[in-house]
């Protein structure tokens, strides 16, 4: 008989006061075989010298569900083994020594239906400053579906957004007005006319525009909605403009979404920043007042990019789908942030399918079901440009907002003439592609023909052939084929 | 001014071999094929009036063809035409592509108007210019 079950089969023992090992006192299950309800997490464990990895995965267990540091008669007044959570899997990770993947199990009771918060503070909220742990990093989970059909999900989708705005077949456009602090409203209003005009889908507030000396919102509000409709009509499309409702206060937020609705814009922003909560009461706002809601995920990198220690961005992107946003930035693989290829495959799976299968070389831990929850649009942003065009829809599929900020108003002959440059590269590769070409191959050659009738597309081209952002990433998955236990 | 719905707007004017090649795309991804018109293209208007039946089972674009050049003959000097692909995989159930085929000659394009509210706030409505004519009489010389 092995010292977990002895433990859990004598009380009295497992519950004299005193300190006892975290494996000893359940959070440690070999043979724990998942439930269907459960919700699966999986960490990069990485101890501190001498600590044994399987006693460190269980304290991660124990410290992010029931336990405290010693032993507590309290305990026997509830289910407790229903509640302690069960770290079942503890992996080497491969090519890094001192680190393990541990996979912990938790008990669907253990949360509160359709709440971000709550998930987070239970899985997050307290083990990542562990002392016996030198590093901890969250790298994925699986959501039952039980606990997938408690939350609201993405305000509009893909489908209704992409009706609602008569656009299909093609990613949509989009442009950041630079510079991003210190134009007035009036001028700022001139870029986004201009851009949208120019043939973009969207123009957007950076995540750090609010309401400044240099320009406060409304000023900002009723100048971009006045670009928005101009362009409207100057186009026969529907345009839009992510106005940044971000505030101090839900109070504030609340009524400059309301004056966005007033003025008829079809979508609002918010900034990641302002906390997980926020986010859910904004998604539910969207969903009342039929708008869509695209989120910055501004701060981000401060915890996802390093892969010892952390939230990995996939698990972000989890909590965003559930949470209700409709747009997230999910990188560009080729531009200036950060971004590994099959890890950001990864994250565009989590926005768009309805079942994620696992796939390791992908950074999918788990088999994820959707269970029809709406499917959110990935924005690829920053340092991209026109002459990325066959790269980007390889990469990143049709469903997808292409940013190009820079690559936009940067243009020599203005914005309206880079707005068009994108536009044209664009069109002109997915008909290329639907035409059964290799755009990938041929992308160069496609965007040079269709630089033929359009000058604008032609100075992009020479202006930004040579501007590429190679540099590794700092977060790629760490996988084997088949992974072996610790122990 | 040109109306820059669909998929393809900012590209020349599709010929016909290449419109083909975009119904040839749509069926070999199993989406039926539909051929709409409408004098009234303002950004609002989804429900553009059909050309028939959306194509379901069809396994050629020459049959989408002599149905775009029959709904041309009777609506092209008039009216825009676009063609979708609608799909019906689950999940989606919702038009997939949609392109411009056919524009009329003159495109008059939009007026905005500007409702003026308490403070500095606006109530904009865009308007086609082509719809302060009766419906069946736009677009014409």
């Amino acid at each position: 008989m092995n010292v977990i079950e002895k433990s859990l089969k004598a009380p009295r023992s497992r519950y004299s006061a005193g300190v006892m090992e975290y494996r000893n006192m359940g959070y440690w299950q070999p043979d724990y075989e998942p439930k269907d309800t459960d919700i699966i997490a999986c960490f990069r464990v990485t101890p501190q010298d001498g600590v044994d990895p399987i006693e460190a995965s269980a304290a991660v267990a124990g410290e992010s569900s029931t336990a405290t540091w010693t032993v507590v008669w309290t305990d026997r007044l509830t289910a407790c083994e229903k509640y302690r959570a069960k770290c079942y899997r503890v992996d080497p990770v491969p090519n890094a020594p001192g680190s393990y993947f541990a996979f912990i199990a938790y008990d669907l009771d253990l949360f509160e239906p359709g709440s971000i918060a709550n998930l987070s503070a239970s899985i997050i909220g307290n083990v990542f400053g562990f002392k016996p742990l030198k590093a901890l990093r969250l790298e994925d989970m699986r959501l039952p579906v039980a606990y997938v059909k408690t939350f609201q999900g993405p305000a509009t989708g893909i489908v209704v957004e992409r009706e609602r705005l008569d656009k299909f077949g093609r990613p949509l456009l989009g442009a950041t007005v630079k510079p991003k602090l210190g134009l007035s409203g009036r001028n700022y209003g001139r870029v986004v006319y201009e851009a949208l005009k120019g043939g973009l889908d969207f123009t957007k507030d950076d995540e750090n525009i609010n309401s400044q000396p240099f320009m406060h919102w409304r000023d900002r509000f009723l100048h971009c909605m006045e670009a928005v409709k101009r362009a409207e009509a100057a186009t026969g499309e529907v345009k839009g403009t992510y106005l940044n409702v971000t505030a101090a206060t839900m109070e504030d937020m609340y009524e400059r979404a309301e004056f966005a609705k007033e003025l008829g814009s079809v979508i609002v922003m918010i900034d990641l920043v302002i906390g997980y909560t926020a986010i859910q009461s904004m998604a539910k706002w969207a969903r009342r007042n039929d708008m869509i809601l695209h989120l910055h995920r501004a701060g981000h990198s401060t915890y996802t990019r390093q892969k010892t220690h952390g939230v990995s961005f996939r698990v972000i992107a989890k909590w965003m789908r559930l949470a209700g946003v409709d747009h997230i930035h999910a990188g560009t693989v080729v531009g200036k942030l950060e971004g590994d290829p099959n890890t950001t495959r990864g994250y565009y799976d989590i926005c768009r399918e309805d079942l994620n299968p696992q796939q390791l070389e992908h950074g999918l831990f788990f088999d994820q079901h959707w269970a029809s929850l709406n499917k959110l649009m990935p924005v690829a942003s920053g340092g991209i440009h026109a002459g990325q065009m066959h790269q980007l829809l390889d990469f990143l599929g049709e469903d997808v907002v292409l940013q190009f900020g820079g690559g936009t108003i940067g243009h020599p002959m203005g914005i309206a003439a880079g707005a068009t440059a994108n536009r044209v590269a664009l069109e002109a590769m997915i008909f290329a592609r639907n035409c059964g070409r290799d755009t990938l191959a041929e992308g160069q050659r496609i965007l040079e023909e269709a630089a033929r009738n359009c000058t604008p597309l032609k100075q992009a081209l020479d202006t930004w052939k040579d501007v590429t952002f190679n540099y590794a990433s700092t977060d790629t998955p760490d996988f084997v084929p088949t992974a072996t236990a610790a122990e | 001014m040109r109306i820059t719905q669909g998929c393809f707007s900012f590209l020349p004017d599709l010929t016909d071999d290449q419109i083909r090649s975009q119904v040839q795309y749509c069926i070999d991804k199993g989406w039926a094929v539909n051929i709409e018109f409408t004098d009234d293209p303002h950004p609002r208007n989804t429900f553009w009036d059909m050309w028939g039946l959306p194509m379901f089972d069809i396994k050629d674009a020459g049959a989408v063809m002599l149905e775009l050049n029959a709904c041309r003959k009777a609506y092209g000097e008039r009216c825009y035409i676009r063609v979708s692909g609608f799909d019906s995989s689950h999940g989606w159930e919702s038009v997939r592509i949609s392109f411009l085929v056919s524009r009329p000659k003159e495109e008059p394009g939009f007026r905005l108007l500007r409702q003026e509210g308490d403070g500095r706030t606006f109530r904009y409505a865009v308007q086609s210019y082509a719809a302060d004519r009766p419906e069946g009489q736009r677009y014409q010389a």
